[in-house]
């Protein structure tokens, strides 16, 4: 890279850089101070430092049970996307010949399509006199529509992990097509079964793909409030539901900013031990 | 005797191309046996299909009364060695020497002695705890080989494994490899594309071309006896002289020699003339030749230093080149007398007795690289007699 002058790579470097100061560094340090302050009973930003919003954040149970329940959402949603996404990489790059590429596309294709439609689609699955309900009346299966398809932990749970399994598909689809395929005939010719070979050779080498799945899972799953908002109701209120509030009609932009400060925190040390795991078990 | 392994006309095809168009080969147990071909002669789908990774078209394949095609890869008594070697990246060399043992549940107890003694024995000993990716090309084929040899497989099928190495290497892993199989006794069934290698190493050669096996015989016979004109090319250097014969005498322009083989009667015929076979008479010889001695003029055209022997193109009178590798040394220059023993002129087919004859497009075209043999220039003389316009055999059958 010797032959590209200073000037070159400086000028290569300022946008991004630049890009980050602005649109990240700066917002975030705006937060930061934030969550610091607080506001006054006349609904007035009050710049006067102190720790209060944090020990609001613990003193209240809300918060923490709003937080438990949202981790417990995107642990779920994370674990259905890898169970759904990882059989069908698999599939897709070992056993589909012909019609890969269509149906790499078909997975594909829904990223595509609007977020607020697919969560008004699935709106009109579980609603009352939903697709779901109709289907099981009409088989007589219920005889009433069962209410608590919607507005449920649940069909945040399906909705969300509908909208992020693709997200999860992707990197073990990666990792699996970048698997030397003559290590699966080196295994075979060793005399392991296909199974065997899956869990000796394909899985173990798949690891990198699977953590990065289920970090892109698990972090925009977690973050997500539209999926709350459309299908949740109350009981499937999440913590971003909670920020989205308290900037909005509640107009406490200290608080939220405390929350915010703290969902980055445990994000970020998510992705740190993520990359530090990646790291131990990747071996190239 | 039994054979080991017995191939039955095997055929397959990739689509269009005919990969195998019937070979039968068999294998005897402890032997060292080496498909040689160039790429795209199907010496590797050949090994392939024994391994159980692709699927013959028609033909079988049997280990003793143990039919092997239709078997799965992971139930046959074979093992096999890849050209990229394929450790698994994710074990270490002693997990991966390992693994053939886990997997046929052999006793926990016995395995690390077992690694531990393949490792011994290609010298890996200190590297059991490295992984796969650490280790140099050269090291990584040790580890194939050990991690293959530990299973102690019936056959051992190796993939052009020492292709990937330098030169200095190769010639050291060869010497290793025939020993080890001496020392083990396993019957190795080794795949190259170096008719050097294959030499040096088998116990036997079989010499594939488009598909079809042109000879299969010991090194020695191999290069002494090459049955058509392709494997006389293949398998070193040679020149191919067409000749008519009659009554008894061979005729190849200007050169001619006494023939009384009954392979020919009347008609042309190929011979190969090994490039060695031809000797420089000395210009200050008096004596007569011996009767079994052919002798002819040529002339010098080029001559190229090669360390031990000198390699030289000499054109005979009837503008027949033919290539001659003498001792390096002499100095000599212009028209010279040069002569070869008739016994070394070897008849040769235009194509393998396996082969059908040659309609398929790869057939007809098997050795852009090899070396073409005395080429006659094109202005040779109109209502020249020769036949020597011959001699490209590479061309099929001509006549």
């Amino acid at each position: 890279m010797s032959m590209y002058t200073g000037g070159y790579k400086a000028a290569v470097a300022v946008p991004p850089v630049l890009w980050v100061a602005v649109f990240l560094l700066l917002p975030y340090s705006i937060l930061f101070c934030y969550s610091f302050w607080s506001v006054s009973p006349l609904q007035v930003i009050v710049h006067s430092w102190s720790f209060d919003n944090y020990r609001e954040l613990v003193r209240n149970p809300i918060y923490a049970l709003v937080l438990f329940r949202s981790m417990r959402i995107a642990a779920t949603v994370t674990l259905l996307a890898l169970a759904l996404g990882y059989p069908l990489a698999y599939f897709l790059s070992f056993f589909a010949t012909r019609r890969k590429d269509l149906l790499y596309q078909l997975v594909i294709i829904p990223l595509w399509v609007s977020y607020l439609v697919r969560g008004y689609a699935w709106k009109t699955i579980l609603g009352s006199d939903g697709v779901l309900n109709g289907f099981l009346q009409y088989f007589h299966l219920t005889h009433h529509p069962v209410g608590f398809f919607l507005y449920s932990p649940l069909a945040v749970i399906l909705m969300l992990t509908h909208i992020y399994t693709p997200f999860a598909f992707l990197p073990i689809y990666a990792s699996l097509e970048h698997i030397p395929r003559n290590l699966l005939e080196a295994s075979h010719d060793l005399g392991a079964s296909p199974l065997r070979t899956f869990w000796r050779v394909v899985f173990p080498l798949s690891i990198p793909g699977v953590l990065a799945g289920a970090t892109f899972a698990f972090v925009l799953t977690l973050g997500d409030f539209l999926a709350p908002l459309l299908v949740g109701g109350p009981s499937g209120i999440m913590i971003s539901n909670i920020v989205v509030s308290l900037f909005g009609a509640a107009y406490n932009w200290p608080l939220g900013a405390a929350i915010s400060l703290c969902m980055l925190l445990l994000v970020v040390s998510l992705l740190a031990g993520v990359e530090w795991l990646e790291k131990k078990l990747s071996y190239s | 005797m039994t054979p080991l392994l017995s191939i039955r006309s095997l055929t397959k095809r990739f689509g269009e191309r005919e990969v195998l168009r019937g070979v039968s080969l068999d294998i005897a147990s402890g032997e060292f046996l080496t498909i040689l071909g160039e790429s795209g002669s199907g010496k590797t789908t050949l090994l392939r299909m024994i391994a159980g990774f692709e699927q013959p078209d028609s033909g079988e394949i049997w280990m003793g009364d143990e039919r092997l095609d239709g078997l799965p890869a992971y139930r046959r008594p074979v093992n096999t060695v890849f050209q990229s070697y394929a450790l698994f990246p994710h074990l270490s060399v002693r997990e991966n020497v390992a693994y053939g043992l886990r997997a046929q549940g052999a006793p926990r107890a016995g395995i690390f002695g077992r690694v531990a003694q393949a490792l011994a024995m290609v010298k890996m000993s200190e590297f059991e705890r490295q992984a796969p990716a650490r280790l140099s090309g050269g090291q990584q084929q040790r580890v194939a080989l050990a991690r293959a040899l530990v299973n102690r497989p019936k056959l051992l099928l190796l993939d052009e494994p020492l292709s990937a190495l330098d030169a200095n290497l190769r010639r050291q892993m060869q010497i290793e490899l025939k020993s080890l199989q001496r020392e083990v006794g396993i019957t190795f069934l080794f795949v190259t594309h170096d008719q050097d290698e294959a030499m040096a190493l088998s116990d036997r050669v079989a010499l594939l071309r488009a598909g079809g096996l042109e000879q299969v015989a010991t090194p020695r016979e191999i290069y002494n006896r090459p049955e058509t004109a392709y494997v006389a090319q293949f398998v070193g250097q040679t020149n191919i002289l067409r000749a008519e014969v009659s009554g008894g005498v061979a005729c190849a322009g200007t050169i001619a020699w006494r023939w009384g083989g009954s392979a020919y009667s009347n008609g042309t015929a190929l011979f190969s003339l090994r490039l060695e076979s031809i000797r420089v008479v000395p210009p200050d010889a008096t004596s007569l030749p011996s009767e079994d001695t052919v002798r002819f003029r040529a002339r010098i055209v080029t001559r190229t230093f090669g360390g031990a022997s000198d390699f030289m193109e000499i054109v005979c009178p009837d503008k027949q080149t033919l290539r001659v590798r003498v001792p390096s040394g002499s100095s000599l220059e212009g028209e010279q007398r040069f002569e070869f023993d008739l016994r070394d002129a070897i008849p040769v087919r235009t194509t393998g007795a396996a082969a059908p004859s040659a309609h398929t497009p790869s057939a007809s075209a098997p050795s852009t690289d090899a070396p073409s043999a005395d080429t006659p220039s094109a202005d040779a003389t109109p209502g020249d007699v020769a036949p020597a316009d011959a001699a490209s055999p590479s061309e099929g059958p001509a006549q």
